[in-house]
């Protein structure tokens, strides 16, 4: 997701300068890493050199000089394009730290792979405790309830696999041995 | 160390030539939500139906306080579980003649209550679980989730010690399983009421303060108490 797909969303709520913009994404998504505003900046600079968003306005205030941005048509159609197609399915099996160490376990015969796996369950568990208070604490708003939601679904795919994998341990350390 | 609530020592439990358990040990500490998780047929049901006296083991102990429930009479064990222990199972076991008011009422009216300090109790329970608008609905006019939350209410109002729950939210979609345990957790908090919690599901396993995994009929992992369990 690039960040400038993300200020043609947030533009489309209306102009704004680049500030608003990185304050209007920190409040809609508490849970995500915050933009930076120097990144907000040389995104938004890439957007009007792209055709995608242009100067509105200059304010002053009689304070520094502000910019305010908004959507043009093109930076419409592109965020319609963009919103229209799915997301890449991620691409987990090449990034699964889990299985590269439970195999590098059986490998190398450093330690026991179940009881990593032990160990690992033990640290998915906990970080989903902390999720599911930070979901349950009262007047949570849904935007935290969401994203809270996001990660324990994939915490909790991960536990499942890592079931699967204990209960075959032995016939994965077959396979990595003989090869 | 705290001193727990409930601990079973060594249990085995056998049905026909299965053996359920092995050699299960756990402690239930006071105040806290203690997930039991593991596999279908790992033994983390016979677990808890040791431990909250609702079947005897063939070996080991149950002790609750300076009670061993394992070698309780089933006279003993019946009134623990209406005075001092709850249950709540996957579908609730409400009584299906009953409105929910009278359910929840059911086991103070049991236990000598009278009529109207029952109801009393029994709407302030079906308020804090959130279905005191349902007070007045028969179980199969309840939707699967009001009907866990009023099992839930029925199982604490006579202020229990322990409720002992299994799979609660078995049956339930995910929304109406988070309501279930959000208010399953928030009462026993209020209240110091320990729970043990049976579930399969590592999110459901995530509203409790620890967690010990069930194998082959024995406790394969159990996390460390916190140093203090917050409240």
């Amino acid at each position: 997701m690039s960040t400038g797909n993300v200020l043609l969303g947030l533009l489309a709520a209306g102009p704004g300068h680049g500030y608003d913009l990185k304050r209007r994404h920190d409040e809609r998504f508490p849970e995500a890493r915050p933009l930076a505003y120097g990144q907000v900046y040389t995104s938004l600079q890439r957007l009007v050199r792209d055709g995608l968003a242009e100067v509105d306005a200059t304010e002053s205030d009689g304070g520094p000089e502000r910019t305010t941005y908004r959507l043009t048509e093109r930076g419409s159609l592109t965020l319609r394009t963009w919103l229209g197609e799915p997301v890449p399915p991620a691409p987990v099996s090449a990034a699964n730290e889990i299985f590269a160490k439970v195999t590098a376990i059986i490998a190398s015969g450093f330690g026991d792979p179940a009881a990593f796996l032990r160990l690992q369950r033990a640290a998915h568990l906990a970080r989903m405790r902390e999720l599911t208070a930070v979901k349950t604490v009262a007047g949570a708003p849904l935007s935290a309830v969401l994203s809270a939601d996001y990660a324990l679904t994939h915490l909790d795919a991960d536990l499942r696999w890592m079931d699967n994998a204990a209960q075959r341990l032995g016939a994965l350390a077959e396979e990595v041995t003989s090869a | 160390m705290t001193t727990p609530l409930i601990e079973a020592r060594g249990l085995v439990k056998r049905y026909g030539t299965t053996d359920a358990l092995r050699g299960a040990s756990l402690r239930l500490l006071p105040g806290e939500v203690l997930a039991v998780t593991g596999p279908s047929g790992s033994g983390k049901s016979t677990l808890l139906h040791c431990m909250a006296g609702i079947v005897r083991p063939d070996e080991g102990e149950v002790r609750y306080g300076a009670e061993r429930l394992d070698q309780a009479g089933e006279n003993r064990r019946s009134t623990l579980r209406r005075t001092d222990f709850g249950v709540v199972f996957q579908f609730g076991q409400l009584v299906g003649e009953l409105t929910a008011l009278d359910n929840v009422a059911l086991p103070l009216l049991l236990a000598g209550t009278s009529r109207a300090a029952a109801h009393k109790s029994a709407g302030t329970w079906l308020e804090r679980f959130g279905v005191l608008g349902q007070a007045g609905l028969r179980p199969g006019e309840m939707s699967g989730g009001q009907g866990q939350r009023v099992a839930l209410a029925r199982a604490m109002v006579t202020a229990p010690k322990a409720v002992f729950a299994d799979e609660p939210t078995g049956a339930l979609d995910s929304l109406a399983g988070e309501q279930v345990m959000t208010a399953l957790v928030h009462a026993a908090r209020e209240s110091g009421t320990s729970v043990l919690l049976v579930t399969h599901d590592a999110q459901i396993a995530a509203y409790a303060d620890r967690e010990a995994t069930v194998r082959d009929g024995v406790v394969e992992t159990e996390d460390e108490p916190a140093a203090e369990v917050t409240r």
